[in-house]
């Protein structure tokens, strides 16, 4: 259950399949290298010096590193994705060693994690995985530009046009102070879409909204593109590299959850 | 100046409504304040409160620390946007007319920070900051600060390490800081019954975007600021190794010996005050339990 269609999602180890929660309960956080097919032959490895036992695994953007320029530089990406987005991982994957957290899903993760308001170590850290993964799909080489068809009717019908959307998202993460993140969401409660910034790791799963769009306002972001100039680098954002494909897969599957009309059935 | 009026007009509906009365804690004068020098200008319709003040050094003797590119755009987009949005939301209030560091106090509001909080803070924080360094700083302190240092954290290895560790793991943005606490509760019957030097000691804290020690009364001695806007051209996700430079190369520990000096000077002298107090209070029962006994007296004496 999960809000990625296009990047493999997370299970015990490197391989891409879909996560089962009940099967990975099966495994136990042995130290050794895991096998690409972890059901076999798990119990049976040596045991060699100990290394963490990676729960979760560094996901790569779905393009080239240097994709993005000029609007985000190759070296923002080796550092964003390659240190920061890294560490988050193995600070998650060494904390889930000594935790009884092993076995979730990343999305349940996250909830569990944020412990309804009152989070967990592992909050963090598991959100800013989470964050960053959906951060490099909301991104794309040739992104900006309009959204089509569903996405663009539904922004239309929730924020009167697509400029208001656009002015409301950029004052939204203006306003932000600190670090944090801006969002395109769909409420799952109100049924309609909105904007929402949100501080540090927290990501509206933990409300039960589905994202859509996601923009990262930590200064590692954009500091050595564009330094202090945020206005710049979220305007660059909208008109030049958020995926509007990934926005209309994302609100596919969305409608799967949230009721947002009645389908146009002709009368007979 | 139309624009401005409308601001000042608007800063008023804004902040002075909700700030009202001046919180309790600033005014009882509190002697050895630092004075932050300010200008204010009498005549002119709007006053700039604020300056910005440069860093005591030029912004290139830092290097190789600190390069001149991150203090042209720490001190001068960062640090100057902050006090320009300061100046704007308090022009025409009554925070106008405070010292930065009540603004500060005041504007956090107990821990519902309004509007201004985040610039004034955050404008005390950067002075603070520029004056903490030094071009050849680092090495180690000495003196009354040293002992300090030794008798509350074991040993100055200790206290670099539990330094570093609060500035690695303040998540997101904020600040770390050594300070010198000699607070009390802000409540009429917090009295220590055996008050000692003891009870006064330096901490290491950590705090969040624009928060700083003086909203829990500690005095802050060594601050650091881990924004990312403050290491990212220079140490890009390295954290560690900024802070590390930060004590070993650009401390200045001069500065931070002279603060702590007023810093135990001012609690010193409140807890002269508060001991002065309680004896004029205990005056005050005495002398009033005397003339209760006086009136009882004259009632039993009356006849059934």
């Amino acid at each position: 259950m999960g809000f990625h269609l296009l990047s493999p999602s997370y299970c015990c180890g490197y391989q891409a399949s879909p996560p089962i929660s009940h099967g990975l309960l099966r495994f136990r956080p042995v130290t050794g290298i895991p096998k690409p097919s972890p059901q076999k032959g798990q119990l049976h490895q040596s045991r060699r010096a100990s290394k963490v036992l990676a729960y979760y695994g560094l996901t790569t953007p779905p393009y080239k590193l240097d994709a993005l320029e000029p609007y985000m530089s190759q070296r923002t990406l080796e550092l964003h994705w390659g240190k920061h987005h890294r560490d988050y991982v193995d600070s998650l994957n060494k904390q889930l060693v000594k935790s009884p957290l092993y076995g979730h899903t990343m999305e349940e993760l996250i909830k569990v994690t944020y412990n309804n308001g009152n989070p967990l170590p592992e909050f963090n850290n598991a959100a800013q995985v989470w964050n960053h993964d959906f951060f490099w799909e909301s991104m794309q080489s040739g992104g900006g530009k309009l959204p089509q068809g569903g996405v663009l009717q539904q922004i239309e019908k929730d924020f009167d046009s697509y400029s208001n959307f656009r002015d409301t998202f950029v004052e939204s993460a203006m306003a932000l102070f600190g670090s944090g993140w801006v969002w395109l969401v769909l409420r799952t409660e109100e049924k309609k879409l909105s904007v929402v910034r949100t501080s540090n790791a927290i990501c509206p799963l933990v409300w039960g909204d589905i994202p859509i769009i996601g923009l990262d306002m930590w200064e590692h972001a954009y500091y050595l593109d564009y330094k202090d100039d945020r206005e710049k680098y979220i305007n660059t954002f909208m008109d030049n590299l958020v995926s509007w494909h990934a926005a209309t897969v994302r609100m596919l599957r969305a409608e799967a959850f949230v009721n947002l009309g009645e389908p146009k059935i002709p009368v007979a | 100046m139309g624009g401005a009026s409308l601001l000042s007009a608007l800063a008023c509906g804004v902040s002075s409504s909700s700030i009202g009365a001046p919180p309790h804690s600033f005014l009882c004068p509190t002697p050895n304040r630092r004075r932050k020098s300010r200008r204010k200008v009498r005549c002119a319709p709007i006053t700039a409160q604020f300056e910005l003040k440069p860093p005591p050094y030029p912004l290139d003797s830092l290097e190789p620390h600190m390069s001149r590119e991150t203090l042209e755009h720490h001190w001068g987009r960062h640090h100057r946007g902050h006090v320009d949005s300061l100046n704007a939301r308090i022009a025409g209030t009554q925070l106008e007319e405070m010292e930065l560091e009540d603004v500060v106090v005041a504007s956090y509001n107990k821990g519902s920070p309004l509007p201004p909080f985040v610039h004034a803070a955050q404008v005390w924080n950067h002075d603070f900051f520029w004056r903490s360094m030094e071009p050849g700083g680092g090495g180690k302190p000495s003196g009354e600060l040293m002992g300090l240092i030794e008798r509350d954290f074991g040993s100055f290895e200790r206290m670099l390490k539990e330094f570093k560790e609060a500035a690695s793991t303040q998540f997101g943005s904020g600040w770390a800081w050594l300070a010198y606490k000699a607070n009390r509760l802000d409540v009429g019957n917090a009295v220590n019954p055996c008050p000692s030097e003891k009870d006064n000691k330096l901490v290491i804290a950590k705090t969040p975007n624009a928060v700083n020690p003086l909203v829990w009364d500690y005095s802050p001695l060594l601050a650091v600021d881990v924004w990312e806007h403050a290491y990212y051209l220079d140490y890009e996700n390295r954290r560690a190794d900024y802070v590390s430079i930060f004590m070993e190369k650009l401390v200045s520990w001069d500065i931070v010996s002279s603060r702590l000096h007023i810093a135990t000077a001012r609690a010193a002298e409140r807890a002269r005050e508060d001991e002065r107090r309680r004896r004029e209070d205990d005056v005050e029962i005495t002398n009033r339990e005397a003339v209760e006994m006086y009136v009882d007296s004259d009632n039993d004496s009356e006849p059934e």
